[in-house]
C-alpha cells in the first residue's frame, strides 16, 4: 500500500489530489467476499437461534436448566432476559408482524434471517457452507497477510503507536470526527490497525472456534475444544456475543466510511485507488 | 429430534405471498428454493461429511461424563408417546411382546426381544445429547452395542448402511433413520433401553432407542423396531435416508 502515483510534495502551495494505490487485490478480494459471507452468516445463524432462543453456560442447557439470555414471548409481548433484567421489544423481537400482517413469536424478525420464514433446515444449510467459505478465505487471507507483507507493511502497530498517549490521542481525534488528510490518510491509524488485528487474528479464529466446538463430530476429535470454552453450551453462549461484536465492528466500519468520504473509500475497496484527502491549510 | 416443523411447501406459499409485499425479502426465498441454489447448499454437508470422516479417527470417543454432569431433567422431544393401539398395547404389557427385527443384508436374520437384548454384554455410558435446535442435555445410558448385534446377524461385507426403522407416525410415515458402517460399528453406538439407571421412558423411545453420539439427536432414532443392512439409501423413504432428510432437508449427516 501507499505508493504515491505522483510523488507528494509538502511544500506545494495547493497540493494536487493525490492518488495512492492503497488496497492490493487480495485485500480488496477478501473484503467483497467477507461482506456477503458475513452477512449469510450472520442471517442464517439468527434463524438458527430461532430454533431455540436460549444461551446457557456449562456443557449442557435446556428449557428446564437457568438460560442467561433468552428472547421470548408473553401472549401479548415479546421480551429479551438478559440474566434477572427484561426489556420489552414487541414488534422487533420476540413478536413481531410479517410482511403480510400475520404475528409470530420467532426471536428474530423475518427481515432478519435467511430464510425469510421459519426453516432451521435452511438457516443450518446455508450457514454451515458459508462457514466452509469463511474458514477457507480467512486461512488463505491470514497466510497472505503475514507472508505477503501486509501485516509487517500495513498492520504492524509501531513502538510509538503503543504509547498511552498516541492511542488516547487518536481515539479524541476520532471522537471529534478529525481524520488524517495528505500522506497520513494513506496508512491505517492505530485504532484501525488493532480494530482490524482483532478481527482477522481474534474474532473470526474465535468464531470458527467456537462453531466446532458445538460440533458433536469435532467433539470426538478434538475434546480439548470444550475444555477450552467450558462446555458445548458456553461455546453457543460465545459464539452468539462474538456474531454482535462483528456486528459492532462493522457499524463503526460504515459510520467511518461514511465521514471519512464514502465514494472515495468505497472506489479504493473497488479499484485499490485512494485519493488522498487535501492537508489542510497550515 | 426437532420439534416445530412446517412442510415445505407451506413455505414455499408464505414465500410467494411475500414475494408480492416485499420483492425484496421474496427474492431472497426465490434464491433459497432454487434446484441449482439446493444444490450448491447440499455441497456444505458433503465438505464436512468428508472432511469429518477424513480427520477424525473411525472410533474416536464421544466425550463421555461423570454422575455430577447429569442434566438435572433429559429433556424429549419430537415424538413424546407414539400413537396407536398397538404401541399402547405395548406400553400395557411393559413391552413384554416388542420384537426388533435384524434384516437386510446379514447372513442370520434375527427377531430379538428386549430379553434378548439385555441379555447380550452391556455397555453405559453418560453422553451430551445434541439436539439440531441447539439445546444439550447429558444422560447415562445403558444398552448393547449395536456391533454387536449385528456381528450376531452376520453383516454382509456389501452392506454400506443401516437403517433403523421405528414406532412412532409422524404425519405421513413411520419415523426413520439410517447411518454409515463407521457410526453403525463405532464402540458408543448403543440400542439403549435405560436411560440414567431406569428403565427408558416413553418420551425418549422407549423400549429402544439409538445412541450415535457423535451426531445431532434427530439421527439417534427412538421406539426401534427394525434394524435394516443395506447397500443403498435409494429405496429407503424419498432416498436421503431419513425421516426429516426426506420432508425439510435437514442434513444425512448431522456430525455438526
Amino acid at each position: 500500500m501507499a505508493e504515491a502515483e505522483t510523488p507528494i510534495a509538502p511544500s506545494q502551495t495547493a497540493p494536487l489530489p493525490t492518488r495512492v494505490y492503497r488496497h492490493r487485490l487480495p485485500v480488496r478480494i477478501w473484503h467483497w467476499v467477507n461482506a456477503v459471507t458475513l452477512l449469510v452468516l450472520l442471517m442464517s445463524g439468527l434463524m438458527i437461534f430461532n430454533a431455540h432462543p436460549r444461551l446457557y453456560w456449562g456443557q449442557y442447557g435446556a428449557n428446564a436448566d437457568y438460560a442467561w439470555f433468552a428472547i421470548g414471548s408473553t401472549p401479548d409481548t415479546g421480551y429479551v432476559r438478559i440474566g434477572a433484567a427484561r426489556i420489552e421489544t414487541t414488534g422487533v423481537l420476540g413478536r413481531w408482524t410479517d410482511a403480510q400482517g400475520v404475528e409470530k413469536t420467532w426471536a428474530f424478525p423475518g427481515w432478519a434471517t435467511i430464510p425469510t420464514s421459519y426453516s432451521l433446515a435452511d438457516g443450518r444449510r446455508w450457514h454451515l457452507l458459508f462457514a466452509w467459505v469463511l474458514a477457507i478465505s480467512l486461512t488463505l487471507y491470514m497466510l497472505w497477510t503475514v507472508i505477503g507483507g501486509h501485516l509487517r507493511k500495513d498492520l504492524h502497530v509501531r513502538r510509538d503507536e503503543w504509547s498511552p498517549r498516541h492511542i488516547w490521542h487518536d481515539i479524541k481525534d476520532h471522537a471529534r470526527l478529525r481524520f488524517p488528510t495528505g500522506a497520513a490518510a494513506a496508512r491505517y491509524n492505530i485504532l484501525q490497525k488493532l480494530s482490524y488485528i482483532g478481527v482477522i487474528f481474534i474474532l473470526l479464529p474465535l468464531m470458527i472456534a467456537t462453531g466446532l466446538t458445538m460440533s458433536p463430530g469435532i467433539n470426538a476429535a478434538a475434546p480439548w475444544l470444550l475444555d477450552l470454552f467450558g462446555g458445548r453450551q458456553s461455546a453457543r453462549s460465545i459464539h452468539f456475543i462474538g456474531a454482535w461484536a462483528l456486528v459492532a465492528f462493522f457499524l463503526v466500519h460504515i459510520v467511518m466510511v461514511l465521514l471519512a468520504g464514502p465514494v472515495n473509500e468505497v472506489r479504493s475497496m473497488v479499484t485499490g485507488w485512494f485519493r488522498l484527502p487535501a492537508e489542510k491549510a497550515k | 429430534m426437532s420439534g416445530v416443523m412446517m412442510p415445505r411447501r407451506k413455505l414455499i406459499v408464505r414465500a410467494g405471498g411475500l414475494a408480492a409485499a416485499l420483492p425484496l425479502l421474496g427474492a431472497c426465498d426465490a434464491i433459497n428454493d432454487a434446484p441449482a441454489v439446493r444444490k450448491i447448499l447440499s455441497m456444505g454437508e458433503e465438505m464436512n461429511r468428508a472432511s469429518q470422516r477424513a480427520l477424525i479417527d473411525r472410533d474416536a470417543l464421544a466425550r463421555e461424563f461423570t454422575r455430577a454432569d447429569l442434566s438435572p431433567v433429559f429433556r424429549s422431544n419430537g415424538t413424546r408417546l407414539p400413537p396407536g393401539e398397538a404401541y399402547a398395547a405395548h406400553v400395557a404389557s411393559g413391552f413384554a411382546d416388542w420384537r426388533v427385527a435384524v434384516t437386510g443384508l446379514v447372513a442370520r436374520p434375527l427377531s430379538l426381544s428386549l430379553a434378548d437384548i439385555r441379555a447380550m454384554p452391556q455397555r453405559t455410558q453418560i453422553t451430551r445429547h445434541d439436539c439440531v435446535e441447539g439445546w444439550s442435555a447429558i444422560g447415562e445410558w445403558t444398552g448393547p452395542q449395536l456391533r454387536r448385534i449385528l456381528a450376531a446377524a452376520g453383516v454382509k461385507e456389501r452392506a454400506r448402511y443401516i437403517v433403523f426403522r421405528c414406532a412412532d407416525r409422524l404425519g405421513d410415515a413411520l419415523y426413520y433413520e439410517s447411518c454409515d458402517m463407521v457410526d453403525a460399528l463405532h464402540p458408543q453406538t448403543i440400542l439403549a433401553w435405560a436411560l440414567n439407571r431406569e428403565i427408558l421412558p416413553i418420551a425418549n423411545g422407549a423400549p429402544l432407542r439409538l445412541r450415535l453420539e457423535r451426531q445431532l439427536g434427530y439421527k439417534h432414532a427412538k421406539y426401534v423396531t427394525a434394524i435394516e443392512a443395506v447397500d443403498s439409501l435409494g429405496g429407503i423413504g424419498a432416498g436421503k435416508g431419513g425421516y426429516w432428510e426426506d420432508r425439510i432437508d435437514y442434513e444425512w449427516y448431522a456430525g455438526i
